[in-house]
């Protein structure tokens, strides 16, 4: 079996990725550009951190250390978190912020799947539960890439604009490395790499027909998975996590 | 002579399975109040151990911010009922299906005003990119020549459509 360590490090980083976006999409609350788009973006916003909240807990169980999911996110250093860098980026318009979800919601949708057949069946069920939000979430994005790729001469630059400043991102969704090799070995994890083929043919399906293009990055920007962080990510955690850590043991 | 009845009628504490599914069907959802927490699926099962009594609760999304309340609701009914000490257990496996919900209970949905669920999606395909799903039926005049209009209402698990015919929007509980 491979290490306690690593299994917790897949988990966190599994949760990392969920509580950032999650995060991310919940600043859109009062924000959406109209009232049916507010209410997407934050109940996507609710699905994500929800995932993330089952998968914190149980990556502390597994760490064994008295460590639960608000200890988790509320008391780690921008240093320790796991995510990947496209996800802690700010919104951008709204343009960028579905491109985004639309990129990472069609990879967390393969990943969720292979994941149902993980040999840890707190995983496996969390796996189970989470394919089906995501399904959704696909579906809502994709929509609105072909809407805005195909809609206006604005929409459609703004659009292909935002996969431009993204496509640099995309390769770190598909690194693997030894934690994660440790795990699919156990058949605890998937290999990300494995995941990049059907990702490009359901992601340039939609978009050979939003009239769009994910054109290849001159250079690949990763990092997150060791803790190397954008600007970014330490302001919105001093945000994120500033009431738990003014008042510790706050409770609702 | 007059025989005295005692005063206050308190229910008796019937801490019998069926008692307690009995006392948890009287338990509504706090975002759709048509449908009680039993006919809704989210409740997996009673244990019974002793006079100690084990709810087993399963949310319906993974965020669903409502598990709180209904937790409380079902410890405050249980008490109300005279079954105290009760203990909820949350498990995730295997997930909510729109599936467990009755034919009964759709139609309380329907008269309710939120269009039923469709059947759910399993065919284990990965990307379901465009739509291809029936019309969803208007619940209030019946009419199939409806408009979706967002993936999400006013909770996760319903979706906006608006009816051509009647021009009523509505919502829909979306099959997953």
């Amino acid at each position: 079996m491979c290490a306690v360590s690593e299994f917790f490090a897949y988990l966190v980083r599994l949760g990392d990725d969920r509580l950032v976006l999650g995060h991310r999409l919940s600043e859109w609350c009062g924000h959406g550009p109209i009232l049916e788009e507010d209410i997407a973006l934050t109940n996507i916003a609710l699905d994500l951190v929800g995932q993330a909240n089952l998968l914190l807990q149980r990556a502390g169980e597994i760490e064994g250390e008295g460590r639960d999911q608000d200890a988790l996110a509320f008391l780690r250093e921008v240093t320790d978190y796991r995510n990947a860098l496209m996800l802690e980026l700010p919104n951008g318009d709204f343009g960028f912020t579905i491109a985004r979800q639309f990129l990472f919601s069609t990879f967390a949708l393969h990943q969720w799947d292979a994941l149902t057949r993980a040999k840890d069946d707190d995983l496996a069920g969390i796996a189970a539960k989470a394919v089906k939000e995501t399904r959704y979430h696909v579906r809502h994005s994709a929509d609105w890439m072909l809407r805005l790729g195909d809609g206006t001469e604005e929409s459609h630059t703004r659009a292909q604009r935002a996969l431009d400043e993204l496509s640099p991102y995309v390769a770190e969704f598909f690194d693997t490395d030894n934690v994660e090799r440790a795990v699919v070995k156990d058949g605890l994890g998937v290999d990300s790499s494995s995941l990049e083929k059907a990702w490009r043919a359901d992601v340039s399906d939609v978009l050979t027909r939003a009239t769009l293009e994910l054109r290849a990055a001159p250079f690949a920007q990763r990092g997150g998975r060791s803790g190397k962080h954008t600007e970014h990510l330490g302001h919105m955690l001093t945000e994120m996590q500033s009431l738990p850590r003014a008042y510790p043991g706050a409770k609702w | 002579m007059v025989e005295r009845q005692p005063r206050a009628v308190s229910p008796e504490p019937r801490a019998d399975r069926e008692g307690v599914l009995a006392v948890l069907d009287t338990v509504k959802d706090p975002e759709v109040p048509a449908l009680s927490i039993v006919e809704l699926g989210i409740v997996r099962d009673v244990e019974m151990d002793g006079d100690r009594v084990t709810v087993v609760v399963t949310p319906t999304y993974s965020g669903c911010p409502a598990m709180k309340v209904i937790e409380d609701d079902i410890l405050a009914a249980l008490n109300d009922a005279g079954v105290h000490g009760a203990r909820i257990k949350t498990i995730y496996s295997p997930a909510w299906t729109t599936d467990w919900i009755s034919d009964a209970a759709r139609e309380k949905l329907r008269a309710y005003g939120i269009a039923p669920p469709g059947q759910s999606d399993s065919s284990g395909g990965l990307v379901t990119l465009t739509r291809r799903r029936a019309a969803v039926q208007c619940p209030f005049c019946g009419s199939l020549d409806t408009r979706h209009t967002s993936e999400f209402g006013s909770t996760s698990c319903k979706a906006l459509h608006v009816c051509n015919d009647c021009t009523q929007p509505f919502e829909e509980f979306k099959a997953i």
